[in-house]
């Protein structure tokens, strides 16, 4: 049945996505919404959340208020609190008590920005959209705001979009990334949103080719290609022969997806469920070092111009199960098992599915060799 | 590490015990969240029920937090969720999403649970749904199987009873009465069991069956928990629970105030004998333990600052009095709102310790402190994250330690955590103090 998970977890939502994507830009993030949400995101999906600095926080709102539509309490809580901790900008997130009530960030944004004389932005994030949305809807707003003079291109410069813990961890894939970049002539310009500054954002313009290495990214990319016709290529260089590949696709300087869509059904047949750029990645990456198909099971979104011939949509745990009939095995987050008690099982986590359950296990599979017995 | 004082904030957050009020020391605005989480949650509480299923309704955001409680805690097979998405909102098809998801969940799982705790949450309060009708229902599809309506819904935490208190309510919601065993008596509403070496359970074991939920290891042995005479609590959230099963059942029930003052703990005990009608047994020589206990741990500690946090114990101001009273530095208090049974002990601090440090553990400002100067000795994960020492007591939710023996086991723990130091981002970071966890 639609909307039931049975025997497994469920993914991490849009407002977590925004903080995620919001995490490192020394802004002021405030979820709206009673309580629970800030622990769940700080626990759950935000590894940095102990050692590095941000300012991550919920406005607790109430049954009153709510019912009374009360946004005086919190403009004056988020007025209070920014004149204190002087954040760089102030980013309102919406959940689903304040979706219900209707609530107007964008002119709750208005008043505190004129008040504070802080950039202050409304999400209209509601906690029923998964965490891709959230991220997605994080980096275009932040580019769109930060990113708005043409700065002279310097060639072979790249920035990367849609990094963040939820589909990379901090186990130094995006570092790989990075390095993977410079090993092959570029210089990496902005890493949105890890080891990245506003300042970085704002001179996003300089760079001659965008990476796009998740779905949350694919807006950004689009709104910078849009204003200053930087083109993008959609891929993470997962494997050494697919690493490759994307490299080639880099250097043509056309935006294009880093694989190609046709895909032939092999004897071994597999199938990886997770966030679509990075899978299909992952499955190209499997597919040019062994002797096997990949097909990728999408249960976020429904990415159309990003799917290869095979790949599928799988929005509820019956897609899932239904899909994962056909195949010899599955790679998944560990929490997946439950469904594939027949099939063999191939772990691989993710920190917006699993948490930080697994995170110590996440292999670093950036431009690794992927041929496996 | 990144995080370090800075004095401005702490300056706005933290007030001196003579300036502030009981019981809500600070101004409630935006909050933070700070990575200790001993405390247990509502996924936690519930798994105390033997043979029972979660199913959780709500949105994404809602469910990611007790999904993954439970999947640390390795307890996913007795969990399920049912996503509230937009349409429901919209169309109000809330009843039907409910009925039909939890009937698929139950054909999905691979064994029959006994009861069904089915949580709800802010959302349905919007949207007026009829619980009755999804109940009703319910029932009438699987007659041989409990449901019970438990509540997620932090938006309602200051409207009549708190989402804590409700679920205490509803722990106990399957009993029926039964015929009253004599010999039987409850403890209820705590998470963690009453430590076996207290003298409180070693008196009452002596002549009773003492059970809790942890006791239980059967649905059978739970509902057999409405044959007992007595129903004792001294978590405070309980008493809902309990006049909840003296109205329902007609057990009666006895509050025990979490007390580390020696005139409290023995009218604790001459109040519970009366309920019992059995004689107050003579606890002079727990007394002269716990005594002699404190009076080794200033020995080894000696002039050492100590900070309390609220998470350690039931009443962190009794317990901060007793070590003032004890001579024992405390210099600092970790507390958001403090509880009824508190007030006498506050007021006593305010007039001869008015320079005692309260700080918030939510306020915004709080993102920020972090301080190494001296050694400080920590009771609760919470003072130890703020005050960043190894040397910290892990302890949550009073770890059932009460009364006498209670006390002489918390000094062993201070002193051990003097002594020496624990791994406390690894620690602290665990959800559920004493519970299962994958965590490592």
């Amino acid at each position: 049945m639609r909307q039931v998970v049975g025997l497994t977890s469920t993914y991490s939502s849009d407002e977590f996505g925004v903080c995620s994507a919001l995490y490192e830009l020394g802004g002021m993030v405030v979820m709206h919404d009673a309580s629970g949400c800030n622990s769940t995101y700080t626990t759950h999906d935000e590894p940095r959340w102990y050692d590095q600095d941000s300012m991550i926080f919920i406005s607790a709102i109430s049954e009153m208020e709510a019912i009374m539509g009360d946004d005086d309490k919190f403009i004056e809580d988020l007025v209070q609190t920014a004149n204190e901790l002087k954040p760089r900008f102030i980013a309102l997130v919406g959940a689903p008590i304040p979706y219900m009530m209707g609530t107007d960030f964008d002119a709750i944004a208005q008043i505190v920005e004129e008040r504070t004389g802080i950039p202050s932005f409304g999400f209209m994030t509601n906690g029923m959209q998964y965490y891709p949305n959230g991220i997605s809807m994080a980096m275009e707003r932040i580019v769109d705001f930060y990113c708005t003079e043409k700065k002279e291109t310097q060639q072979n410069t790249v920035n990367i979009l849609g990094a963040t813990p939820l589909d990379f961890s901090i186990n130094g894939s995006v570092e790989s990334i990075q390095e993977w970049l410079k090993s092959n002539g570029y210089t990496v310009n902005c890493t949105l949103a890890m080891n990245c500054s506003l300042e970085d954002i704002q001179n996003m313009s300089k760079a001659s080719i965008n990476l796009v290495v998740s779905t949350g990214g694919l807006k950004a990319a689009k709104l910078l290609e849009s204003r200053f016709g930087i083109p993008y290529v959609v891929g993470v260089p997962y494997g050494k022969k697919f690493a490759s590949k994307l490299l080639e696709k880099l250097k043509l300087k056309k935006t294009s997806l880093g694989w190609d869509r046709k895909q032939v059904k092999k004897e071994k047949h597999l199938a990886l469920i997770g966030e679509a750029v990075t899978s299909i990645s992952l499955a190209c990456a499997m597919e040019e070092e062994n002797d096997v198909s990949v097909i990728v099971l999408d249960p976020l979104n429904e990415n159309n111009e990003l799917y290869r011939t095979l790949d599928v949509y799988v929005p509820e745990e019956d897609d899932v199960m239904e899909q994962i009939k056909s195949v010899d095995g599955i790679i998944a987050d560990p929490l997946y098992k439950a469904l594939c008690s027949n099939k063999e099982f191939y772990p691989y986590a993710h920190v917006a599915f699993s948490g930080r359950i697994f995170e110590k296990d996440l292999p670093n599979l950036i431009n690794t060799e992927m041929k496996r017995k | 590490m990144l995080r370090r004082v800075r004095d401005e904030i702490l300056e706005g957050v933290e007030k001196k015990i003579s300036e502030v009020h009981f019981p809500a020391p600070f101004y409630a605005g935006l909050e933070y969240s700070s990575p200790a989480r001993g405390t247990w949650n509502i996924v936690h509480t519930g798994m105390l029920i033997p043979e029972s299923h979660q199913i959780f309704v709500c949105a994404y955001g809602c469910l990611r937090g007790v999904v993954l409680t439970a999947a640390e805690m390795n307890a996913l097979d007795r969990y399920s969720s049912i996503s509230i998405r937009e349409e429901n909102v919209l169309d109000g098809s809330m009843e039907e999403l409910m009925v039909e998801g939890v009937s698929d969940v139950l054909e999905k799982l691979p064994y029959k649970p006994k009861a069904i705790l089915l949580f709800i949450s802010c959302q349905h309060f919007f949207l007026a749904y009829d619980q009755h009708l999804v109940f009703d229902q319910l029932r009438a599809r699987f007659p041989d199987i409990r449901f019970t309506d438990c509540y997620m819904i932090p938006t309602l935490r200051k409207s009549g009873l708190t989402p804590d208190q409700k679920m205490r309510i509803q722990m106990y919601s399957f009993l029926e009465k039964k015929e009253t065993n004599l010999k039987k008596i409850n403890f209820i509403g705590s998470n963690l069991p009453l430590w076996k070496e207290s003298e409180l359970y070693t008196w009452l074991s002596s002549s009773f069956e003492v059970w809790d939920l942890y006791r239980c290891q059967t649905f059978e042995d739970y509902l057999d928990m409405a044959k007992a005479r007595l129903n004792i609590y001294y978590e405070p959230l309980a008493q809902k629970a309990a006049q909840d099963l003296e109205q329902r059942l007609s057990i009666p029930s006895q509050y025990l105030t979490f007390s580390f003052n020696e005139e409290e703990l023995d009218n604790n005990y001459k109040e519970l004998s009366q309920s019992l009608d059995v004689a107050c047994p003579d606890f002079e020589k727990e007394k002269m333990e716990a005594r002699r206990a404190f009076q080794e741990l200033k020995r080894v500690i000696g002039n050492t600052s100590i900070a309390i946090d609220y998470t350690f114990t039931f009443r962190p101001t009794s317990l901060a009095r007793r070590l003032l009273e004890e001579g024992f530095n405390v210099t600092t208090l970790y507390v958001d709102v403090f509880v009824g049974d508190d007030e006498k002990d506050f007021e006593w601090i305010q007039t001869n310790y008015p320079n005692i440090k309260i700080r918030p553990t939510n306020q915004p400002g709080m993102r920020f402190i972090h301080e190494e100067n001296e050694k400080i000795l920590a009771i609760g994960q919470k003072a130890a994250y703020f005050e960043a020492t190894d040397h910290f007591v892990n302890v949550a939710e009073s770890g059932g330690y009460f009364g006498y023996r209670g006390m002489v086991e918390i000094c062993r723990l201070m002193q051990e955590a003097y002594l020496n130091k624990k791994d406390r981002k690894n620690i602290i970071q665990k959800k559920g103090y004493g519970c299962e966890s994958c965590i490592v």
